[in-house]
């Protein structure tokens, strides 16, 4: 196939996956909208008979029992949306013949996948489809705003980023960020449930869930920058410069650090969510606001 | 005496280090969104932010704000977040020595207020407690059996990962401090064609740690013997960059050679590398006085002034008799006309060359001694020549033109087009302390992020009954399968034999 031909099949495959993840966002929305409705007539939870009382006597059909038909179909819609993104990001790369993420809307497109795909990795065993449509919300305005404002035809490199080290480097970081934004997401979710009160809604496996993430995340996130120092070794020949990249990348590794801090210091728990918070909205700035608004040596990803 | 032992146990409190490192984020900010010096990307930007913010730039200045990284108020924040944690740290070496050293502790009394607990029904108990003790330790348990009790314990290597993250910091701060007292950086832009040699006046800038030996410049020299620049020819990103190569033919003390030098491959002289950050042209001029005689010859370096790589330069005649002459010119490497009339570069490859030129006339100043860039005319005491319209006198000439001045000036030849390239100069000797640091953080914080930490009693109730308790030192509760596959062993169960376990 040719190149060209292959760089329009990725096209359309991202175009299939904002489909499907806004089917899947709709899906979920009225799952919500379901299950609020059913709580708002019947406040007790569905399953407090226990297994025997279900098949005693059949329950007629509620719109609880709806919400709960739909969210597997949302998460089908999901699964769906990774698969055609991931589709899309690999028909790019052939297309590009290296790998996928070298500018801004690459970088947008490989990283909407990841969080699709972390997302559906991580919620295997937990209870946490709250955070769900949130999730496919974020992803679909991350995809909104990379193929609107960010979209670039399939081009070659620019001499400083072709080097092995964009593979190892870039990589880390989109796996490192889309983990941070699982978390950060989970965090959120956590804190309003608490705040409501509702401890047993999944507030505390939503807490466990962020929890895991921040700690894959955080290794990876270091060897991200670490990664990148020695690029810059390479290229630059200084491997820390405080370039403004370099500086936001540290200010995410400082954030997430305190918040792992701040989860064994007595009284700092409940301010420990808000610092990752902040890590991720660090994180997000050195993606969009340092390479739009700032000028520095990371300039050329071409905006 | 006790205010002081007050003041150590807050500073290296936890509870201080999360407020230093958010600080340390905190200060780190502004030196992001201000132009600061020695920050690579633009050398010019802070005397640029001076000329547009007169009043605000020296206020900034004096708080360090152009030099955040090097500012006492930064360094005040992480050497306070560095003694903190290594308050905090050396207790919890020794402590995890005696951990090591001493057996797992006792039992509690009430085992059901542990983390998970079970009650087990068994033929015999004794048995059982020896079957436990013999899967934890083939499951890499430190045990210890007492009659009626088995006490293990795993993970120490949790807490040291933990520790040898938090002390490769201080490694890492040796390495960097390396790189600050013993290194140098310069830049030097090299023609095609002329050789560089490896001396400190033969740099356009160079920085030296207070602590580098002005000697210690490593004896090398080179010629570039050829620069090639590849721009994209089409499509929306016309004229971006694909390749740039340098070609060196260089001298060291070890030998002679050729190298090519790219973006990410540098030219390494026994440690001293020559990054290729940078290229531009360099016009050769001709320069024949008004009797006729060459003045001045050669390739002049003018610096990009975009991405087209519009340039500009000054080629200074001192020597030109009767009348000393300047000459100011913007070069073209494929000139067009723009919208507004004026010339501009349309394409940063050698298109459509052309050389715009304005000239003055007098007293150069540069007998007076001063420091002059060669880069910029000094104006004063230099006239503008014009034309025999009496407006100011202009040429555009291609390659191989001459043009002669007016006033019986002389002439100037544009003889051709050469290039330079721009090269970054580093020796950091402290930089492998720096990656061997970083690997040992990475290893430590993996370890510590990773590992479990737990302890785990066995204890014989009655003859036929044995409770388990286990108890988890970290904050993540560890695999259920552990304690499945304990039960399991207790229970003699042989399809679910600790080996078979997963």
């Amino acid at each position: 196939m040719q190149a060209d031909e292959m760089a329009l099949w990725s096209d359309r495959l991202v175009l299939a996956s904002l489909a499907a993840l806004s089917a899947c966002l709709v899906t979920y929305a009225v799952a919500a909208a379901l299950a609020a409705r059913s709580a708002g007539r019947a406040p007790a939870p569905i399953l407090v008979g226990g297994p025997e009382a279900l098949t005693a006597s059949p329950a007629p059909v509620t719109s609880g029992d709806r919400a709960n038909a739909l969210r597997p179909a949302g998460t089908w819609l999901m699964a769906s949306g990774a698969v055609l993104l991931v589709a899309a990001v690999v028909a790019r790369g052939l297309a590009a013949s290296r790998v996928p993420w070298g500018n801004m809307y690459e970088f947008g497109l490989t990283a909407s996948a990841a969080v699709a795909v972390t997302f559906l990795v991580v919620r295997r065993g937990r209870r946490v489809d709250v955070v769900a449509p949130w999730v496919a919300a974020l992803v679909l305005v991350l995809l909104g705003v990379s193929v609107t404002s960010l979209y670039t035809p399939v081009d070659d490199l620019v001499p400083v980023l072709d080097s092995t080290w964009l593979v190892v480097h870039v990589a880390a970081a989109i796996v490192a960020g889309a983990l941070f934004t699982v978390g950060a997401l989970a965090t959120l979710a956590q804190m309003v449930l608490s705040r409501g009160g509702r401890e047993g809604r999944g507030s505390s496996e939503l807490g466990d869930l962020a929890h895991t993430v921040h700690l894959v995340a955080f290794p990876i996130w270091t060897f991200a920058v670490i990664a990148g120092a020695v690029w810059a070794e390479n290229a630059w020949g200084r491997y820390w410069g405080w370039d403004p990249k370099e500086t936001w990348a540290f200010i995410t590794w400082v954030l997430y650090a305190a918040h792992l801090h701040a989860l064994a210091t007595g009284g700092w728990r409940r301010r420990a969510g808000w610092l990752a918070v902040a890590g991720f909205a660090a994180f997000l700035f050195n993606f969009f606001g340092v390479n739009i608004w700032i000028p520095g040596l990371h300039s050329y990803a071409g905006v | 005496m006790g205010w002081g032992r007050w003041a150590w146990r807050r500073l290296t409190s936890m509870r201080t280090a999360v407020v230093l490192l958010i600080l340390l984020a905190v200060a780190a900010v502004p030196g992001s969104l201000l132009p600061q010096r020695g920050v690579a990307s633009d050398p010019a930007a802070v005397a640029l932010f001076y000329r547009d913010n007169p009043n605000l730039a020296p206020w900034l200045d004096r708080l360090y704000l152009f030099d955040v990284y090097a500012a006492p108020w930064f360094a005040a924040v992480y050497l306070l977040l560095l003694v903190s944690m290594t308050g905090c740290v050396l207790p919890r070496c020794a402590c995890l020595w005696r951990e090591v050293t001493a057996q797992p502790p006792a039992a509690p009394r009430r085992l059901e207020r542990e983390d998970a607990h079970a009650r087990l029904t068994v033929e015999e108990a004794s048995a059982s407690l020896t079957a436990a003790a013999a899967h934890l330790r083939s499951r890499r348990f430190r045990v210890v059996e007492t009659d009626g009790e088995v006490r293990a314990e795993k993970g120490h290597v949790r807490e040291l990962g933990n520790l040898a993250f938090h002390l490769s910091l201080l490694v890492l701060l040796v390495g960097v401090a390396g790189g600050r007292l013993f290194g140098y950086e310069g830049r030097v832009a090299v023609v095609e064609g002329s050789t560089f040699t490896n001396i400190a006046s033969s740099y356009d800038a160079l920085t030296r740690a207070p602590l580098a030996d002005p000697a210690d410049l490593e004896p090398l020299e080179f010629t570039l013997r050829s620069f090639d620049a590849q721009f994209e020819t089409s499509g929306p990103r016309l004229g971006e960059p694909r390749s740039f190569t340098a070609i060196l033919d260089w001298v060291t003390s070890d030998g002679a050679g050729t190298t090519e030098v790219r973006p990410n491959q540098p030219f390494d002289a026994n440690g001293t590398k020559f990054f290729l950050t940078g290229h531009g042209y360099a016009p050769q001029i001709t320069v024949r006085d008004g009797r006729g005689d060459v003045a001045a010859s050669g390739p002049v370096i003018f610096l990009p002034q975009d991405q087209a790589f519009t340039s500009d330069g000054v080629v200074k005649v001192p020597d030109a008799r009767p009348t000393p002459v300047a000459l100011e010119g913007l070069f073209l490497p494929t000139a067009a006309r723009g919208a507004d009339g004026i010339d501009v570069s349309a394409y940063p490859g050698l298109v459509n060359p052309a050389l715009l030129l304005t000239a003055y006339s007098g007293d150069l100043g540069l007998d007076d001694g001063g420091a002059q860039s060669v880069y910029t005319l000094d104006l004063d005491g230099l006239v503008e020549v014009t034309g025999d319209d009496g407006d100011r006198w202009r040429a555009t000439i291609a390659p191989g033109e001459t043009v002669r001045l007016p006033d019986g000036l002389g002439t100037v030849t544009f003889d051709g087009v050469t290039r330079f390239a721009n090269f970054q100069v580093a020796r950091d000797p402290g930089k492998e302390i720096s990656l061997v640091a970083a690997l040992l953080l990475l290893m430590g914080l993996s370890v510590s992020l990773g590992v479990p930490r737990r302890r785990v009693w066995v204890r014989r109730v009655d003859d036929a009954t044995v409770e388990v308790g286990w108890r988890h030192l970290g904050r993540r509760r560890c695999a259920d399968s552990d304690s499945a596959a304990l039960t399991a062993a207790l229970e003699h169960d042989p399809d679910n034999h600790p080996e078979s376990a997963t």
